[in-house]
């Protein structure tokens, strides 16, 4: 194609000027923040300040619960979302409505929740910790159950949806072919939504490590136990800013590098 | 001729139109709705420590200054200090600390604080205080969940300082940002332990106080100051009045604080 | 009969459309089930799959049952040993050609190494030696084709069961699988089933045609019976002959609108009257000859495909006609142009209805 050729087609193919216009404002409001952030960078400070145990502690608590989150969720995520979108059973509709609603009711109430049912005096906290001495809050499996509380609604969400659009044909046909019911979910079923599960797996990954308000009310905050990076970020800025700019710039260089990687991997734009 | 070139203009108007009216809708909601309801309305920040001696001032200063309504932003004295020197809008500022108040001072946002109040930390523990938590010294105790607040919040700081002072070493399991989230956690008998103001204790049915003793704690001024960035500078004069009045000093006094 | 397929198919009384499919297929025979879309042929695949269970009725495959709600027996899809073909394919995206073909018997715990051999070995005859390694995505319909068919003859299944298998594919690729078909077909010892919609594959490739419309079995025979004795209208426009109700007595058949002389003298009551497009003859004036049935009437319509001309007359017996391009001409056929229509006795099939 001749240079005129790509600059005609270019020009034409554009969207109108208004388009880009609101376009270039929804791109703001992402990098705009992230430029506040970098402006307010000590950079000279930096390496002393990334080696603070505080950022160590944070950091390998983070990945701690949005990683066992995410295996978590994909435990008991998956077989839920098959449940879910092959199984009619009465009351799927409220079954369905109550997995989203970490999603839709805010974060802290979600920790609040998990204290009334899993605190000392919970109602299931109660007798386990009476029967075994257990205690949930303020440990860091409490932060890695609020955290897969508040995460696990998109791994579901997502898998039972590509379950919905697989064409139960491939099914049948394995299944005419002699493969049961495992076989035909372990080699036909789960390899076909494998993109979705990825898709999933990644978003619930980034959800969780974002987290604060669940785990904040329900796991609480001391470093090295329970304090993840957005706690940690949250406590610094009030005492000391520039390890909590610190903590975040860290933050976004993780997420950035896994979102950009993995996407590419699982969800390549043409 | 005409006709055509009308059509082109008119079609062409209100393309345009939409995003001018968009702005300039921003804009307008931006900017203050100038007039007399502005300024009859007075931002006060104050630390969360004061919520319910400060819900009670404003009613009594409303009901005094009828034309007058009082906007309260309660929240932990460091996360305030950090709003009013970045700007945030406020025309009053009632830390819980001094130390927060001289920041926002040095950094030119208040000028003239008084101290108005002044308030003193308890151990408070559920009802049932299943911990058997009697003293300070128990808080070490590895067996007990304790919470204090965290270092940065006042209420953190000072109750480290009491700590520090009696040589006891917390068995700490969580910092919470202020203290009203640290009482709710003992108040449901999550914690069985946790540093908080008297007045926390007092104003809360579902705890029970164990004193510190006199000479080891400490005593918290909180001092109240007009900003100088602040919208309403006479509301906010007339707000500090009142809460130096005679009226306001016993209505903070109901609710457990001290003398200034 | 301990062997083949003996079926009797009932299902779907509550949502509304009802089903009823006898069928009887003995081993090495191929039975296939005509019929337009919608009249349930897919739900027949499922239902002898197993993937739908009965209502009531029953399947039995060499003497096994596999479908049973009286007697409460319901053999699972794996356990049917069925092969199904389906119409378009339904192969494995994420798998090779050879992985997909190889499926049934890594499914019967085959050792890997050994169902690859028989994979290639099976690509080798459908013609596909050397595409082993690629995807499904990769290759053409026919291929596709190929690929399905292997995939459920390598499993050695007691029934075929092919669902539409050239309805996917364009003109000139049914024809070249349609001989590939044909060819396997001779090969597999058990019955099979063949559903479609398109009465030149019927015709071609099956021993037995069952026509099933609406659910129900209309007609049941070879080429030759439905071709020439259609039993209701949607079978004799799939012929394309024509089809006319009436009374007989004394070698009369009375139609609502026209009384036809016919061969038969001793058939008597209501009729079902077959006319062959091809028995019609066009005159422009009345005939002379032994003809006894003639009337005057109207071409309604002319359509020419082909070497082939249709001609539809009108009143009084609306009749579809096919005559020669060279006799169009000779004629000088037009529509609305008056013509004479004459049929001998003896070319009008007449069954009892």
């Amino acid at each position: 194609m001749t240079d005129r050729a790509t600059e005609v087609r270019r020009k034409t193919s554009r969207p109108p000027a208004l388009v880009m216009v609101l376009a270039l404002l929804g791109l703001a409001v992402f990098v705009v923040p992230l430029v506040g952030l970098l402006a307010r960078t000590p950079w000279q400070d930096l390496p002393e300040l990334l080696t603070e145990e505080v950022v160590a502690d944070a950091l390998r608590l983070s990945l701690i619960a949005s990683l066992g989150a995410t295996a978590i969720s994909a435990v008991v995520g998956v077989p839920l979302a098959l449940v879910l979108a092959r199984v009619d059973f009465p009351g799927r509709s409220i079954v369905r409505g109550l997995v989203l609603l970490p999603l839709v009711v805010p974060p802290v109430v979600g920790g609040a929740a998990l204290l009334f049912a899993l605190g000392r005096r919970g109602v299931i906290g109660e007798p386990l910790y009476e029967a075994t001495g257990l205690v949930l809050p303020f440990s860091t499996w409490g932060v890695v159950i609020a955290t897969t509380f508040v995460a696990m609604p998109f791994l579901v969400i997502t898998v039972e949806g590509a379950l919905r659009n697989l064409d139960p044909r491939f099914e049948g046909a394995a299944a005419s072919l002699g493969a049961g019911r495992w076989t035909v979910l372990r080699r036909v079923t789960l390899p076909m939504i494998a993109p979705s599960l990825a898709a999933g797996l990644l978003l619930t990954w980034a959800r969780a490590l974002g987290e604060f308000g669940a785990t904040i009310t329900f796991a609480g905050n001391l470093q090295g136990r329970t304090q993840t990076m957005p706690l940690a970020v949250f406590v610094a800025l009030e005492s000391d800013r520039d390890t909590a700019v610190a903590l975040s710039l860290i933050m976004v260089v993780i997420s950035l590098t896994v979102l950009v990687v993995l996407r590419e991997r699982w969800w390549p734009s043409r | 001729m005409a006709p055509a070139g009308g059509r082109r203009r008119r079609g062409q108007l209100p393309r345009a139109a939409l995003p001018a009216f968009l702005v300039l809708a921003l804009v307008a909601a931006a900017c203050d709705s100038g007039g007399t309801t502005a300024e009859s309305v007075i931002l006060v920040s104050a630390a969360a420590s004061l919520t319910d001696a400060f819900a009670e001032i404003e009613g009594a200063f409303e009901a005094a200054n009828p034309e007058a309504d009082v906007v309260l932003n309660l929240g932990g004295s460091s996360v305030l200090r950090e709003q009013i020197l970045e700007g945030a809008p406020a025309d009053v500022f009632a830390s819980a600390d001094i130390a927060n108040m001289d920041r926002v001072v040095v950094g030119g946002a208040a000028s003239q604080p008084q101290v108005f109040a002044t308030n003193r930390l308890e151990i408070a523990v559920p009802l049932d205080n299943p911990g058997g938590v009697t003293e300070l010294a128990d808080l070490a105790d590895e067996s007990l969940l304790v919470g204090l607040c965290a270092s940065g919040v006042p209420c953190g700081d000072f109750a480290q300082a009491v700590l520090d002072q009696a040589g006891v070493t917390a068995a700490v399991d969580t910092f919470e940002p202020n203290a009203r989230a640290l009482l709710t956690k003992i108040e449901s008998g999550d914690l069985d332990a946790g540093m908080v103001y008297v007045t926390d204790v007092a104003a809360s049915e579902s705890v029970a106080g164990v004193e510190i003793p006199e000479g080891a704690n400490v005593t918290a001024a909180y001092p109240i100051a007009p900003t100088t960035g602040g919208a309403n500078t006479e509301g906010a004069a007339a707000f500090v009045a009142f809460v130096l009045s005679a009226e306001g000093q016993t209505i903070l006094a109901r609710h457990g604080f001290g003398a200034p | 009969m301990t062997t083949g397929l003996q079926a009797h198919l009932v299902s779907g009384r509550d949502n509304g459309f009802a089903l009823d499919v006898p069928l009887e297929i003995a081993p090495g025979h191929t039975v296939a089930l005509l019929g337009p879309n919608g009249a349930g042929k897919s739900t027949v695949v499922s239902l002898l799959a197993g993937l739908l269970p009965l209502d009531t009725g029953r399947i039995s495959l060499d003497g096994r049952t596999l479908d049973d709600p009286t007697g409460n027996v319901f053999v699972p899809p794996e356990e049917r040993g069925i092969g199904v073909v389906f119409q378009d394919y339904v192969l494995f995206p994420h798998l090779t050609v050879k992985e997909n073909v190889a499926f049934g018997l890594r499914s019967r715990k085959v050792s890997r190494r050994e169902a690859a051999e028989r994979a290639t070995k099976w690509l080798q005859r459908v013609d596909l030696a050397g595409l082993g390694d690629g995807k499904p995505g990769d290759l053409s319909g026919g291929q596709k084709q190929r690929v399905a068919l292997a995939r459920a003859l390598i499993a050695e299944p007691r029934l075929l069961l092919l669902d539409e298998p050239l309805a996917a594919l364009d003109a000139t690729t049914r024809v070249e699988l349609r001989r590939t078909l044909d060819d396997h077909l001779e090969h597999f010892p058990g019955p099979r089933l063949l559903i479609t919609h398109d009465p030149t594959e019927a015709f071609l490739l099956a021993d037995q045609i069952h026509v099933m419309e609406d659910g129900a079995v209309t007609q049941v025979g070879t080429a030759d019976d439905i071709r020439l004795r259609p039993r209701t209208p949607y079978i004799a426009d799939l012929a394309g002959s024509n089809l006319v109700t009436g009374t007989a007595s004394g070698g009369i058949v009375a139609t609502a609108t026209h009384d036809l002389h016919v061969g038969d003298t001793r058939i008597a009551g209501p009729v079902l009257a077959t006319i062959h497009p091809r028995a019609i003859s066009i005159h422009r004036h009345q005939p002379e000859g032994s003809p006894r049935n003639t009337w005057e009437t109207v071409v309604s319509r002319i359509e020419h495909y082909g070497d082939r001309v249709r001609l539809q007359t009108g009143d009084p017996l609306p009749l579809t006609a096919e005559i020669t391009p060279n006799a169009v001409d000779a004629l000088r056929l037009t529509e609305d142009a008056v013509v004479w229509v004459s049929i001998k006795a003896t070319e009008i099939g007449v069954e009892a209805d």
